[in-house]
């Protein structure tokens, strides 16, 4: 196997307005890159639903997207509060997100099923006050 | 239908001047949430909203919307309008509120996509 071509953000967990610029430029690159619209459709929407995610609750975080030969992996990782429930969070509709999140069109309790919905594997590691690591991969083949 | 077609069906004014009108588009999706958005749209090309924030213009980039019409009269932020000129992303505004903008383009035949 190749060497990944990899790209690494930091997500600024205090502007909103910046809140899915990671995601964007992940979309131009897998462009370039020549994967089908649909794959990247997948990938840019599962990455910044986290990227939202990491801003509304974790106070911002890191992504790593690596370009395997078969597959894509976004890493997202944060310093947050963690997830205490992970079964209910994945529940569409359940959503602990202040109103204010609600008023710019987020914060509906669809954010980590929409990851799952649009990614071949997704896997949660998180501790309550130590932070969330969350692994999608979609595959390319 | 054209999008010059959707403007003057919504009597909408165009925002980002100089795009192409002649852009083909054959559905469309009207909500306020754009996580609703994200999990439910599949190649809709029009995005009707009330909301106006940059996540709008996010959203629709995410997946590959041509146009955004804010309804109810609303006007985007000058931010807003540049990150869809990068985005190419056409803006317009239409003084009809959502249920009547929804209507108008259904009976013109923009359609909910499958």
């Amino acid at each position: 196997m190749s060497e990944p071509y990899r790209m690494n953000f930091t997500v600024d967990g205090e502007n909103f307005t910046s809140a899915g610029d990671a995601s964007g430029r992940v979309k131009k690159a897998l462009r370039q890159l020549g994967f089908s619209p649909e794959i990247i459709r997948r990938v840019s929407i599962a990455m910044y639903e986290g990227e939202i995610n990491m801003v509304i609750h974790a106070g911002g975080g890191r992504a790593e997207v690596s370009v395997f030969d078969d597959y894509i992996e976004i890493v997202l990782e944060d310093d947050g509060p963690g997830i205490a429930d992970i079964e209910l969070a994945m529940q569409e509709g359940f959503s602990t997100a202040p109103e204010q999140v609600r008023a710019i069109g987020f914060g509906a309790g669809m954010g980590l099923p929409n990851m799952k919905r649009y990614t071949d594997e997704m896997t949660i590691d998180t501790e309550v006050m130590k932070g969330t690591r969350i692994t999608m991969r979609v595959k390319t083949v | 239908m054209k999008l010059s077609d959707v403007r003057s069906a919504l009597c909408a004014t165009l925002i980002t001047e100089g795009d192409d009108l002649d852009r083909e588009v054959s559905s469309a999706c009207g909500s306020d949430m754009m996580s609703d958005v994200l999990a439910y749209v599949k190649d809709q090309a029009v995005l009707l909203t009330g909301l106006v924030n940059p996540q709008v213009i996010r959203t629709a980039e995410m997946i590959d919307m041509v146009c955004v019409i804010f309804v109810r009269g609303k006007a985007p932020t000058a931010e807003m309008i540049e990150l869809a000129r990068e985005c190419g992303i056409v803006l317009m505004r239409t003084d009809l509120r959502m249920y009547e903008a929804c209507g108008v383009l259904y009976s013109a035949g923009l359609r909910p996509n499958k």
